[in-house]
């Protein structure tokens, strides 16, 4: 069975900082990574290979010529193949864009049993990209997976996280989810697989490559449009009150007081 | 300072440093307080394909040398060498095949042990042979198809954990130093059983086990080499060994450097962060010193090794000794720019000062390492007179 995971290289999160003038993210000098969640689910497409016998992991992405970085490291951490979704024509893209483009490219890819992404990427926050995947290809979805129970090829049983507890879900393969972070424990790369990937040939696809309509990409595709990216203003250091219940409160009501918030 | 590399040995370091950081450092202090062995670090190693640095492609390994391995043992040892000595015991048990083994014995025990399936561990020191391993008393006897081992081994690390042990025992008492040979002892023997496990001052979480030999018995194809070159394989396999224990110095007194200067930035007292006092900078300056000091000699001794050099004792015992007496420096300066609070569980150094005394006293103890040096110049000045 072949597995597709997508994967999207972010800033590495801690580091980023907004420019005060333009409000725009600096980009300039921040290290770039994987998306951690979709660490987990290159993982957990490892696994199911591993678990299977055998079977193909291909690592998909869109971005620029330098996320040819990150497919390399997913083929170190146990990715058969990686291909690169990349053009100018697709800079810009929001999520409808963005998964009607990975959309095209797994119709290229053509035979697979699972797309398998991370719960949401850490720089847009949307979670949107997945389940417009799947619609895209008529295809079931299930987000915030946390196990999966049981895969053959034609089906797969899985535990979804919700609030209180988690759903059991048997669903038709093909089919996209989405994982969370309790899945698994994504392993260390490994000398042999850091080697491999040195040598890896990352294949690159333009709009053309997967036959893509122009206007339903890049900007030209993306309705979303940024108003404005603001960071929100400090709120200084709290006040932590300790101390017996009967003394927090006087203490408490005192600040109230002086406040004047009552 | 930039050691300018290789690719390859690149990607050991960053492979061994994130195990480090992220599989050594949360446990660290508590396998130290409970003494338990890092099976699942152990794991993590042998999936990240470290175990065989140094052993060829052919039997399984990376094709690397001494330099190799080093790299691997002092990022570990940066974060726990209880946790590291147990990784660097394992190439130390297996040096005897690796340097004097038949070609069958390397072809069924290395590959077993470069992927990691199984830990080895070596065996020499005895309740009355330590620095003097003259003094072994465990026997060999053959019988038959098989000799028959008797006596105890102390100390053994890994003992009890590893699958794969190399045994010095005396095969004939009469002819001294040449009376001893070394065999290889596979776990599950019958006659072979473990000792409780030491509780230790340090590297507490590596395993310190008796080797108990009553009646043992193994195939005669299990000696190393020949009768009698015992002492001579023991002394091949420390020579090759003692440049790990050197980057366990290495990567201990670099990981108290480390902790000592962030401390050292964030403690105020008398209104300021104290590295801006210059008597805690100067000791900061001084560990810094002695550390890159220690790690470019023992560099320099791996890579002279690994060229193929044929006397290599009084290089190999240099890193160990220099290496090793810094380590126990370093991190003794490190509690002390920590204060009182370097002397709390709280805070890692006063277990990194717990566990670098051992380094001064094992393969070898830094007198012994003088006297190894010491005979050296001796041989090298008296060979210029001739
Ligand atoms: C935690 C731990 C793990 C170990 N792991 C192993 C292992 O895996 N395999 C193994 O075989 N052994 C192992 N050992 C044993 C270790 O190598 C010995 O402890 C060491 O060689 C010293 O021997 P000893 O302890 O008997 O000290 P002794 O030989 O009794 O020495 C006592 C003191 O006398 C000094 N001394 C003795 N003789 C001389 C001399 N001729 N010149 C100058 N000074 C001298 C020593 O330097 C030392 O200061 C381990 C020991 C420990 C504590």
């Amino acid at each position: 069975m072949r597995l597709i995971v997508c994967i999207k290289q972010v800033p590495a999160t801690t580091k980023v900082k907004i420019n005060p003038e333009t409000n725009t993210l600096i980009r300039e000098g921040v290290e770039s990574i994987i998306n951690p969640f979709d660490t987990y689910a290159l993982e957990e497409g490892v696994r199911i290979k591993e678990r299977m016998g055998d079977g193909v992991v291909t690592v998909l992405s869109m971005g620029p010529p330098q996320v040819e970085s990150a497919l390399k490291e997913s083929v170190s951490l146990g990715a058969d193949e990686g291909i690169l979704l990349s053009d100018r024509a697709f800079a810009g893209a929001d999520t409808l864009a963005t998964s009607y483009a990975l959309s095209m490219a797994v119709k290229k890819i053509g035979d697979f049993g699972l797309i398998i992404c991370g719960k949401q990427a850490v720089d847009g926050d949307t979670a949107q990209v997945a389940p417009e995947l799947s619609e895209r290809l008529d295809i079931p979805f299930v987000a915030y997976v946390r196990k999966i129970v049981e895969i053959t090829n034609e089906k797969a049983v899985v535990e979804r996280m919700t609030d209180h507890g988690y759903d059991v879900i048997e669903l038709p393969l093909p089919a996209v989810i989405t994982v969370v972070k309790d899945i698994n424990e994504p392993r260390i790369a490994s000398l042999k697989g850091k080697m491999r990937a040195r040598k890896a040939a990352i294949t690159v696809w333009t709009a053309k490559d997967v036959q893509a309509d122009e206007e339903l990409i890049g900007l030209s595709g993306s309705p979303t449009k940024v108003i404005k990216i603001f960071a929100p203003k400090s709120r200084g250091k709290g006040v932590s009150i300790t101390g017996e219940p009967p003394e927090i409160v006087d203490t408490l009501y005192g600040h109230l007081k002086d406040g004047h918030i009552i | 300072m930039d050691y300018f590399f290789t690719e390859e040995q690149q990607m050991i370091r960053d492979t061994a440093r994130e195990i480090a950081e992220k599989k050594i450092v949360p446990v660290r202090a508590e396998l130290d307080e409970k003494g338990e062995f890092p099976t699942e670090i152990m794991k993590t190693c042998a999936e990240s394909d470290l175990f065989g640095l140094y052993i060829p492609e052919e039997y399984g390994g990376f094709g690397g040398g001494i330099y190799e391995n080093v790299i691997a043992i002092e990022e570990l040892s940066r974060a726990c060498i209880g946790v590291s000595v147990s990784f660097a015991g394992s190439g130390l048990g297996a040096y005897p095949i690796l340097l004097c083994g038949s070609e069958e014995q390397k072809k069924k025990y290395l590959p077993q042990i470069a992927s990691g399936e199984k830990l080895a561990a070596f065996g020499l020191t005895e309740a009355n042979a330590g620095s003097d391993a003259g003094g072994v008393q465990t026997t060999a006897r053959l019988d038959g198809n098989e000799y028959v081992l008797n006596g105890t081994k102390q100390w053994i690390t890994n003992g009890g954990e590893a699958g794969i042990y190399t045994v010095i025992a005396i095969t004939d008492k009469n002819k001294g130093a040449r009376g001893a040979s070394c065999f290889i002892v596979e776990k599950c023997t019958q006659g072979f059983s473990f000792g409780k496990k030491e509780n230790k001052m340090g590297i507490r979480a590596s395993a310190t086990r008796e080797l108990v030999f009553e009646d043992c018995r193994i195939p005669k194809e299990n000696i190393i080499g020949k009768e009698g070159i015992g002492f001579i394989v023991a002394m091949k396999t420390l020579d090759n060994s003692r440049p790990g224990i050197a980057a366990q110095g290495v990567g201990l007194a670099a990981g108290a450097l480390d902790a000592a200067i962030d401390y050292a930035r964030g403690r105020i007292q008398f209104g300021k962060p104290i590295i801006s006092i210059q008597a805690v900078q100067h000791m900061l300056a001084n560990m810094a010193v002695q550390t890159e000091a220690a790690r470019a000699l023992t560099y320099a001794a791996s890579k002279y090794i690994d060229s193929g050099a044929k006397s290599i004792s009084k290089e190999s015992a240099f890193c160990k000794l220099f290496a090793t007496d810094i380590a126990m420096q370093v991190t003794t300066d490190a509690v002390q720019v920590f204060g009182g609070y370097g002397y709390m569980k709280e805070y890692p150094v006063e277990k990194m000062m717990r566990d670098a005394k051992i380094l001064q006293i094992y393969e070898g103890t830094n007198q012994i390492q003088r006297n190894v040096i010491g005979q050296a110049l001796i041989k090298e000045s008296a060979k210029k007179r001739r």
